[in-house]
């Protein structure tokens, strides 16, 4: 009997597999064609290395952190490291995760990534997608919407998040170099954190 | 003595590095590399730098030279989980001469902040 956490990181895990031509392919286009390869490798790892009975959701979350550290290669490696890591923080010693948990999860690997990447919003970067998923999160949380709707909202905007970064030109991370040849190209980075988003949402829809 | 540590994608390239810095600094045993991932698949491994800084510590500090990217941000998630227990900083330098000019200053016994501050008067160099 394996834990939630560990299902969930598990499903993370299935879709970054099942998406990783497509985050390389777009990461070919305006990057050194190694995002969905290095997230993948990484996810591996973390799915062996993660304890599956482990109730103690922020041990699981700091060892996902960890791996990925070790594993994944790319910026991907710090920066999903430490979004892991501090969502980890948040989640110290409990077994249980309230739609306030998530709130605070999101906005710690929201601040861990911008502090990592020396990056704000509108830089064509994972951000894009991530803030506004949090703000609308907390916006329905607060009208009193469940866990699943407000995360349904939170995807939508995530998604258009990154139809956002088609639209703006990369100041940061190797697509920067590529100057306004990056304008029309969706981010990886955008797009595996919504996908991570997605996954996590379909998780809770199904529980 | 000030220990170095080399940061690459690249386990090539961090070795070159190593063997070219060596040559001006027969001896030195304080340069370490921390290149690649455990696999030798290139990228580079947050946790893996920050063992190598905590090698290349000998109590007097550590220079670390990295290459770029990812590079440069693995090398300060290392130091920021180190959490204050090594002196250890990046050097603002070009990665070759940085190494180069590192080992040499290093070997010769110079401070911490003496190594540093060298190894950073590269970063202007005009090659021709």
């Amino acid at each position: 009997m394996s834990t939630k956490v560990y299902d969930c990181i598990s499903r993370i895990g299935d879709t970054i597999e099942e998406n990783k031509d497509f985050l390389t392919d777009l990461d070919r286009e305006i990057g050194d064609a190694d995002h969905g390869v290095n997230m993948a490798r990484g996810f591996h790892a973390v799915v062996e290395k993660i304890p599956k009975d482990d109730g103690n959701i922020g041990a699981v979350l700091k060892k996902t952190g960890m791996t990925l550290l070790s594993t994944v290669g790319g910026a991907s490696g710090p920066l999903y490291g430490t979004a892991y890591m501090e969502a980890g923080k948040v989640m110290a010693g409990k077994t249980e995760m309230t739609a306030e948990d998530f709130s605070a999860i999101l906005k710690a690997a929201i601040a861990g990534i911008q502090k990592r990447g020396k990056a704000v919003r509108g830089e064509k970067t994972m951000l894009d997608a991530l803030i506004p998923a949090s703000e609308i999160f907390d916006e329905k949380i607060a009208g009193g919407s469940d866990i699943v709707t407000a995360l349904n909202a939170a995807c939508e905007e995530a998604e258009k998040g990154i139809e956002y970064t088609k639209t703006i030109r990369a100041t940061k991370g190797r697509a920067s170099y590529l100057g306004d040849r990056s304008i029309g190209h969706q981010d990886p980075g955008a797009t595996s954190a919504t996908l991570t988003l997605e996954t996590i949402r379909d998780f809770l829809k199904e529980e | 003595m000030v220990g170095i540590v080399i940061v690459s994608h690249s386990p090539k390239i961090a070795e070159g590095i190593r063997d070219l810095a060596l040559e001006m600094a027969q001896g030195y045993e304080g340069l370490y590399c921390a290149a690649g991932l455990e696999d030798g698949t290139i990228g580079t491994d947050a946790v893996r730098i920050m063992e190598a800084i905590q090698d290349a510590d000998a109590g007097d500090g550590v220079v670390v030279l990295a290459d770029l990217g990812s590079g440069i941000m693995s090398a300060e998630m290392a130091i920021d989980m180190l959490d204050g227990s090594v002196k250890v900083q990046i050097a603002d330098a070009p990665i070759v001469e940085g190494a180069i000019l590192a080992a040499v200053e290093a070997s010769a016994g110079g401070t911490f902040e003496h190594v540093l501050e060298e190894t950073e008067k590269t970063r202007g160099l005009s090659k021709l």
